[in-house]
Formats: structure tokens, sequence, C-alpha cells
């Protein structure tokens, strides 16, 4: 996996530290970091930090120390660490640091598809982005070298089509345990080996900063990272970079057209190379940028393009601007041949048109559309019934504050669309306390946020204690799985173990809440109707309430595969659509643990896909969903 | 040891399925145990929140001298293994042509807006007539009925691994598939994924489906 070899990567470079936090598709890097340390047979402290800003303090305190050190995240989470990110790259620092951010083009599992790339210019500090499995291994080790030759943060960006996607690595060796931690601090003000580590003065800082990208610059001329296949003088150059380059490989071979079409793939995308660009932008003068999302690329092309106009001619673009690619989504190797096939003047590649058509109207019919649902057995399931039903008893045209994380799917039916707003980590929250505070302006409606229990810790907090400073009229609905179940079961401070398995300070998340002042509640959501009551009684009074609704994932490790109950339908009591209740189970309830046999007009257990969690019996008017005690 | 040599190269596979039904796990073992082989494997995936009960899809290309994009493009396929059966006509849409080989799970994993009633659900027949009509040569077995009769509806990945096997498309042997399960399992577990894979195999072996 991409992800696997960028973890290699760290591990040949030496790494000591890392630190990050969970988030599709990095969290994998992380994660086969903290095997090897749980192993002990290395020096590795792997942790996963509360959040990403912290994450990127944790492991820079490493590096000021004189380690190699490694910060991962997803792209948002690089937002979340931004502050602090621009005052690192600012001081600079002195163990090799590298920065590992993971774009999601097309935003396959996020609820954004924000870029890295553009915070390599803000930040001004350089950008390595590997193109395939090979280069994620070893663009990485590299980075600890250039980082360590510059004395910055060096930012590697991935994307989930390279992170989760697996491929053959050739290994390299892991050198054997480097030197201890010390942090030298009392040199002269200035001495960047010796002195206190800070980005003022900010002139000076920032004009060593700039000179140490510009040394970066330089070593990216005769980067092997950048490559160049096709023909000397080619009709048409592509540029292109990351996980783009196996595209662009796909759409030349699918078209035919390698004695026409040049590729020249960029590892160093920020910042660009002049001299190597500028080589190939004089073999030829049409262009062809691929790029997913945004026209980073493109834009540093033309501007190089433009200060050079005098010796280079006109080009001919064709990008992101001219509407030869999309500036949304992700790409795909189709997407490129298609532009590629315009732009050559070429007839479309795809399927055949006959075939298209038929399986077409196959898979009208013959392929429902699978919309995404929770898991069968999920907590999530039972807490949005509860604040869903909750909502519709109180009649007051309530409303539920999103947050990220499973949960987030019940802006769909599949959690009764009780979400209203969602944004990002811990904002839920955040809005719920300026929603909570427009009594003044005549608003009744009760207000409600919901967060994980890993996001709690992430971000919900200082909007908690916002709420409660400013006497809020809310209630945080707390979804407490025990894990960050999303991305994998990482552990938070709420649990008893840490990252490498050993004993952790647990933070109790209601003990927390009460200690800032809120009246607090914990309930199990698998008993819906104690859940309710509590929450109506909640929503009743003025305040900041929490109600913690506390139920294992249904996928943790310790719950998985063990049923707590076998499920029937009593098919003597189960009136099927004559009851009047709608088929309560089958069509709004939903769980895929419950199917409806048509011919017997009753609700079914499906036992294959039945997780046991016994919810669905206390849902049924007629009391037809039976529970027993598995064995 | 014969050369080994691959029908296409890349070769394209794609499995798919529900998410929960193990994907990942059958793309990696097939990938595995082609890389121990010496091809390069490359395997695309899709996995996180979105894909919660949702349609998955792992892209594997095996090529005997380069990774190629994880993402196989439309039309390409040139074997489709499906652990659901609407599932594989969805696929066969975007990937499919008149070359396709196809090996389906006939056991229906139905959407919830199948049990909530809002859209139905194709029946066996007519599944089968579609996939037939779609492609050049089509398997089908109940795999998780039988993988429930071995211990665990999640061994029906690896009974569909077994019936890939089956069909001589790809050079993948029992040997090495028990090399791959011996360094992750032992005892029981060993031996019901092993019996799993020996019934894939014979399943499309003898020709009965």
């Amino acid at each position: 996996m991409g992800n696997e070899a960028i973890a290699r990567g760290a591990l040949e470079a030496g790494v000591r530290v890392v630190a990050g936090y969970p988030g599709t598709p990095a969290s994998e890097i992380i994660e086969n970091l903290a095997k090897i340390a749980k192993e002990g047979s290395r020096k590795l402290y792997v942790e996963w930090s509360v959040n990403e800003k912290v994450a990127l303090e944790v492991a820079s305190a490493a590096s000021f120390a004189g380690l190699p050190t490694m910060a991962v995240m997803k792209q948002p989470g690089l937002n979340v660490a931004a502050d602090y990110l621009l005052h690192l790259s600012g001081s600079g620092v002195r163990g090799p640091m590298v920065l590992v951010s993971a774009d999601d083009p097309g935003a396959l599992s996020s609820v954004n598809e924000g870029e890295t790339r553009y915070y390599a210019k803000l930040m001004e500090i350089p950008l390595l982005e590997p193109g395939d499995f090979q280069e994620a291994k070893d663009m990485t080790t590299w980075a600890f070298k250039l980082s360590d030759t510059i004395k910055n943060v060096v930012l590697l960006r991935t994307v989930t089509r390279l992170s989760h996607a697996s491929g053959t690595v050739v290994l390299g060796e892991i050198p054997e345990n480097g030197s201890n931690a010390f942090f030298k601090h009392d040199g002269f003000i200035l001495d960047p080996n010796e002195g206190a580590i800070l980005s003022p003065p900010v002139e000076y800082k920032h004009t060593e900063q700039q000179r140490k990208l510009k040394i970066a610059e330089a070593l990216f001329e005769d980067s092997p990272f950048n490559t160049y296949t096709g023909p000397e003088k080619p009709e048409l150059l592509i540029i292109t970079s990351s996980i783009c380059s196996l595209y662009s490989k796909e759409a030349v071979s699918i078209l035919g057209v390698r004695d026409r079409v040049g590729i020249l793939k960029l590892g160093t995308t920020w910042p660009l190379p002049p001299k190597r660009l500028l080589k190939h932008l004089s073999s030829c003068d049409h262009i062809f940028i691929v790029e997913e999302v945004l026209p980073f690329l493109e834009d540093e092309v033309k501007i190089l393009a433009a200060e050079h106009g005098k010796t280079l001619g006109a080009k001919f673009f064709y990008g992101k601007k001219e509407g030869y690619l999309p500036m949304v989504g992700e790409m795909n190797p189709d997407k490129v041949a298609a532009a590629l096939s315009r732009i050559l003047a070429m007839p479309q590649p795809g399927m055949d048109d006959v075939y298209k058509k038929r399986a077409t109207e196959i898979s009208f019919a013959g392929s429902p559309h699978r919309e995404a649902t929770f898991c069968p057995g999920c907590p999530h399931r039972a807490s949005f019934w509860t604040l869903n039903t909750a909502l519709s008893m109180d009649n007051r045209n309530g409303f539920v504050c999103g947050d990220i994380g499973c949960y987030s799917m019940a802006v769909l039916p599949a959690g009764f669309s009780t979400l209203k707003t969602l944004h990002a980590m811990g904002s839920g929250t955040g809005v719920a306390s300026g929603f909570g505070k427009l009594g003044g302006f005549g608003m009744s409606q009760p207000v409600l946020s919901v967060c994980g229990d890993s996001t709690f810790f992430h971000s919900a907090i200082p909007p908690l204690v916002n709420a409660i400073h400013h006497h809020s009229n809310m209630t945080l609905v707390v979804l407490d799985n025990s894990g960050t179940a999303m991305t994998g079961f990482q552990p938070h401070p709420g649990l008893e173990k840490d990252a490498m398995g050993n004993v952790a300070e647990k933070i109790d998340i209601p003990e927390v809440c009460r200690a800032l002042g809120a009246e607090v509640r914990v309930c199990d959501p698998f008993d819906v109707s104690e859940s309710r009551q509590v929450l109506l009684d909640l929503m009743d009074r003025d305040g900041v309430k929490v109600l913690v609704l506390k139920q294992s994932c249904a996928l943790s490790p310790e719950k998985k595969s063990l049923k707590k109950y076998t499920m029937s339908v009593d098919q003597s009591l189960c009136a099927g659509e004559n009851c009047g209740c709608n088929r309560l189970c089958t069509r709004i309830f939903a769980c895929p643990g419950l199917i409806w046999d048509k011919e017997n007009n009753r609700s079914r257990i499906d036992e294959v896909v039945c997780a046991g969690c016994g919810v669905c019996s206390s849902i049924c008017p007629k009391g037809a969903i039976m529970k027993k005690e598995a064995v | 040891m014969p050369e080994l040599t691959l029908k296409h190269d890349p070769y394209n596979l794609i499995i798919t399925g529900v998410g929960g039904q193990g994907n990942v796990m059958t793309s990696r073992a097939v990938g595995n145990m082609l890389s121990l082989l010496g091809f390069h494997v490359t395997i695309g995936e899709t996995f996180g929140a979105s894909q919660r009960g949702g349609s998955v899809m792992s892209h594997v290309r095996i090529s005997k001298d380069s990774s190629w994009s994880p993402q196989i493009p439309s039309g390409h396929a040139h074997m489709v293994v499906s652990m659901e059966p609407s599932e594989t006509i969805r696929v066969l849409k975007d990937f499919g042509n008149r070359d396709v080989k196809v090996i389906t799970n006939t056991r229906p994993f139905y959407p919830v807006g199948v049990i909530s009633g809002q859209i139905s659900y194709p029946s066996d027949d007519d599944i089968r007539t579609w996939i037939s009509e779609l492609t050049s040569k089509a398997w089908f077995l109940n795999a998780t009925e039988k993988a429930v009769a071995i211990g665990d509806p999640i061994l029906g990945n690896v009974i569909m691994a077994g019936a890939l096997a089956g069909t001589g498309e790809l050079p993948l042997d029992r040997e090495v598939f028990h090399t791959i399960m011996a360094s992750r399992f032992s005892g029981d577990i060993l031996q019901k994924n092993l019996d799993a894979y020996a019934f894939g195999v014979e399943s499309v072996l003898s020709r009965k489906i």
C-alpha cells in the first residue's frame, strides 16, 4: 500500500518520532509505524495525538532535540495545523522533519477535496509528490535528507489513489538507531544550531526561509524524481505529477501515441525547477497539464512560460482553464484519455457503443442503487433514531448540527436525515453554540449538536467551553463508540491505551463536561426508550447540556462477529403492510439485517447480515421482533 | 518452474461486492499470490466511510514489467469476481466488454432502498440471463451459502478466490495460497480457509456451475 511505502521510507530514513491524527486516506502510515514501535526492536515513538496541530508540535519537539521526525495527517488536518506550521517553517528545524499530508480528490472519504499543494507555496516550504509506490517510499526517505540539508520542514503530499493503492516496491536498508535527544537552547539567539528556536526576528528568519527554499529549488533541477518519457521533440508535452502520471501513461497507451506525446512527470512540485522545465518547454509548443482539482501546476508553468516568453515564444496550453479537464473531482485514465484525444483530434476512446448501451439498459433494472448506510448493529442508527424521534415528539422544529465521523452519514436517510449542518471537525458544536444564542432574535427551536468521542477531544472542547461561558442554549450529544471508528479504531485520549499499545491516562468525557459546568447524562443508545426520555428532558431545559450515548462500534475488535442476541421475527405477530406502522422496521429504521419478505408480506431477519444488537425489537409496535440471548 | 505467462498485459481483474464483505482481503490475497510469482501487481481500492454498506471495488492490474494506474480504464476489464450479483452488473456497465469473464456469488445483499421497497431487486433468473449476455463466460455459485456451511460467511471471499484459480485465467496455485494463509492463520481457521479455497477451485473445475 502507498501508505505502507511511506511508512517504510520513514524507517529507512531513521525516523524516531511520529505523530498524527487519524484521517482517511492517511491513517495507515502511523498504524504501520505503531506496529513497529509496539514490537520494540527499534527506538521509535509513535503517537495518535489529540489533533493535527498538536501532532505537528509533538513531532517538531523531536526535531528541535535533533531527531528525525514526521507528522502525518489528512489535508483538512493540515488546515488545523496551519497556524503552527506558519511559525515552524519560519523558525526552521534541527533534526530532519517531514510533514505528510494526504489529499482526497473526489472526496471518496471526506466532505471536501481540499488542497495541500498551495500550503507549500503559502508556507514557503518544499513540496514532494510521489507518482507511484516505489517513489512513495524513496521520496519519503529523500524528504528527510532534504530537510536535513535546508533545516526546514519538507511537505510530502499523497492522494487517496496512491495511499490506498498497492504495488510492487523494492526495499532499502533500515539504519541502526541514531543519536540521543538533546535540545541545545543556550547559544546565541540567532544561532540556528544552539540558540532558541523561534520565528522572530521575522524579517531575518523570513529571509533565511527563502534562502533555504532556493537551495531546494537548485537540488530539484537534477532530481531523479522528475522524469521524462517520450520522443525528443514531441508534438504534445504532458506535464503531470502524483498519481496523474499513471493516468497519463495509461491514456497515452490507450490512444497508442507514445511516439507523438511526451510525459514530463514532476516529483518536486514546489518550488518548480525552472531550468528543467524550460528545457522541456523549449522542445514543444503544445502543453497539456494533467493534475487533480485546482490548476496549481498549470498556473506555475504558465507564469514561468510568461516570464521567459521572449526566448520560448508563444505556447498553446491545454489545461483546466481552457476546459480540457475539470477543476473538481478526481482524475482517472478515461478523463485524461478523453482530453488527450480532443487535443490530438483523434476519435475518443471508450467502450463499444452497442455494448455500453445494452449494459446501461440492463444495469437500470439489474443493479439497484446502493445507498451508503450504517453497518448492521451500528450504535449510530439507534442514536439517530432516538434523536430523530425525540425532535419529532418535541415538535418545535429542532435540529442537529453535524460533525465529522461515520455519523456524518446521518445527513442521509441512513440516519433519518437528522443532521442539518455538516462542516469541519468540531464545527457542529461551535455552530450550535452560535445557534443557541439566537433566542434574543426570537429563535425558539431546540439546538442540538453531535460529535464522536475522538472528535470531542480533537476540537469540540473549545466550542463547548464557549457555549457554557456564554450561556448558550444547546445540547451536545456525544456519540461515544469507544474508538476512532471510521478510520480503523485508533485510540484517543478517552481510552486506556495509546498507539503503541501502552497503558495511557484515560480522560473521562462526562467528567470533563461536568467540570466545565454542563449538565451531563450518560445512556446506552441501544436502550432507545430511556435515551429518548433523557434527551427530551434535557432539551426542555436552558443552558448547555451533554448527553453521552455510549456503546461500542459494531466493528470494534472486541465486538466484531459476536452476536449478543439471536433475532427473529414472529411471523404470527408481524402484520406486514396491514399493520398501520408503514413498515417502520424495513422502510424507516432500515437496518440491512432486517429484510422484507414480499411473498409472505412479513419482515424477516437476514442471519448472515444481522449483528444481533437487539435494537429493532424495541421499535416494532406489535412486538413481533424477538430477541434471545445468543449462546 | 515453467515461465509464467499472462493472457493480457496488464491483466485487468476487478473484485467487487458490498462494504463489509471482505473485498480488500480477497484482492490482497490474490495480489500477494501473484506478487510472490514475480509479477508487478497494482491494486486500487475504495474504502472508508462512504463505502459503509455501499458498493466497493478493487482494481487489480497484473503485469510482467511495470506498475499501472490503480484505476482500470472503462471497458477494459478482463475478469470480474463479484461477491454480490447486482454489483456484477454495476461493474459490467462501466468496465465490461464482449470478451469479459465473470465469476459471481449468487447470494444477494439487499440495498436499503430495496428493503424499504422504493426500488426492486432483480430475480435470480434475470441476473443470470443478463450477466451471460454481457460476458463471454460466466460462472455462478452460492459462495455465501457454502461459506456459512464451512463456518463463516466471510469465507465466501476465499471461495471466490479459489474459483478464480479454478478458471485458469491467472497463474494462481494452491501451494502459494497455502503459504500465504499459513503465514496469517493456523489450526482450525487455516483449515477452513483451505477448505473454502478448495471448494472454489473444485466448483469451477467440475463445471457444475
